[in-house]
């Protein structure tokens, strides 16, 4: 039975391994527009300094990681909790010691844990990334807003800063985010994650799609 | 032996650190740390957030329930319910169409140089967290209690092995990435 079971496993994975060796990397952007390269990287080249690797490489390294937190940690690979910490670390600077007795912050006590340092981590890592392939750049206006909305640092931030807050309020809702749910709820084949991640997608391509072909078409 | 090295607090902070760092490399290398790759993928004129998700779930499930089988994971099965996962999924995703980017995703964003992620997105977010926060004592006993069903996985549900899940499952989505490439996408 077990070993069976490793059979079908390896093959999945082999799958997914002659698939992405199949296709390369899609040409390098960088938000829409082609990365001006002084001169295209040999195959051969170092892989870290390339700007972009193909998805299914980056998804088979991801989906090994969260093997390695249940191994390694007893842990699963999420990243909102961290948000309501971090909320709670925020309010007792303001409001002191007494927002710690709140019902939501006795379950998420706001302490640097482990998910903690894992999103800190996950800053450090693109961080890391983008510098080594040269892609860091600082800029108010995504291109894709720029040519759809226009060029208005202020038009930008407001959206996004009430996209947040309401990104911020229902992951809290639903209890994880599109890491917890969308990736480490559905390899796990929890009903929450699977149910999560219709749910995200829903309202995010619903949204989108009022957005750039309706509001801002 | 490895109960040994979960019970050791900062070494566990270490390698938290550790697979962040790893995390937030592969993000950013995938691309999607980037706002038009989200965007384009909810308008669906690029797959690549499908591709990375997907490929991640199907190499996670194979390799998590491999280790469960030799006894080298405990699972962690988030409990859920149509008021609480549902409803909040759906504000989210307004939230995630409307920013371009989700609570993982938007910290990557600031790493690579975004500061619309940083000073919207994740000032709203821990913003939004806050406000759930002040609103859960009176949401808890209403719509957070709607439709709950727990820990339930869909084996459980299915009352199957769970590699009659997984075999399948994972088929499809082989399948239908290998569409995705052949039709160009």
């Amino acid at each position: 039975m077990r070993a069976t079971t490793c059979l079908v496993a390896l093959t999945t994975l082999l799958g997914v391994a002659t698939l992405a060796m199949a296709k390369g990397a899609p040409p390098p952007t960088d938000g829409g527009r082609e990365v001006e390269l002084a001169s295209p990287r040999p195959a051969s080249g170092n892989p870290f300094t390339m700007p972009r690797w193909s998805p299914y490489v980056a998804g088979a390294g991801i989906g090994v990681l969260c093997c390695l937190a249940f191994l390694l940690s007893d842990k699963t690979v999420g990243c909102s909790t961290a948000f309501a910490r971090t909320a709670g670390m925020l309010e007792r600077l303001v409001r002191g010691k007494a927002v710690e007795a709140k019902p939501y912050y006795q379950q998420f006590k706001p302490v640097v844990d482990w998910e903690w340092m894992l999103v800190a981590g996950l800053l450090l890592g693109a961080a890391a990334s983008a510098l080594l392939s040269d892609t860091f750049r600082p800029h108010w206006v995504p291109p894709l807003w720029a040519a759809t909305a226009g060029t208005n640092p202020v038009v930008r931030w407001v959206v996004a800063f009430f996209g947040g807050i309401l990104m911020g309020f229902g992951a809290r809702w639903a209890g994880g985010c599109t890491s917890g749910h969308g990736i480490s709820g559905t390899l796990q084949l929890a009903a929450s994650g699977w149910l999560a991640v219709a749910g995200f997608f829903i309202g995010g391509i619903a949204t989108a799609v009022v957005l750039f072909h309706i509001i801002l078409a | 032996m490895l109960s040994t090295l979960h019970s050791r607090k900062g070494a566990q902070l270490i390698i938290g650190l550790a697979i962040g760092f790893a995390f937030g490399f592969l993000l950013q290398k995938a691309g999607v740390t980037t706002y038009d790759v989200i965007i384009n993928q909810l308008l669906f004129r690029d797959f690549t957030v499908l591709k990375v998700m997907l490929t991640a779930m199907v190499t996670g499930m194979s390799g998590f329930h491999v280790l469960k089988g030799l006894g080298l994971a405990q699972p962690k099965v988030k409990p859920g319910g149509f008021g609480s996962t549902l409803v909040g999924a759906l504000i989210f995703g307004v939230g995630f169409g409307t920013l371009g980017y989700c609570p993982g995703t938007v910290v990557g964003a600031v790493g690579q140089g975004a500061l619309d992620a940083l000073f919207g997105g994740l000032v709203g977010a821990l913003l939004g967290a806050a406000l759930f926060a002040a609103l859960f004592p009176r949401l808890k006993r209403g719509i957070l209690s709607k439709g709950f069903f727990g820990e339930a996985t869909l084996p459980q549900l299915l009352n199957v092995n769970p590699w009659a899940v997984i075999v399948p499952v994972s088929l499809a989505v082989i399948g239908l990435l290998y569409w995705l490439e052949a039709s160009g996408h």
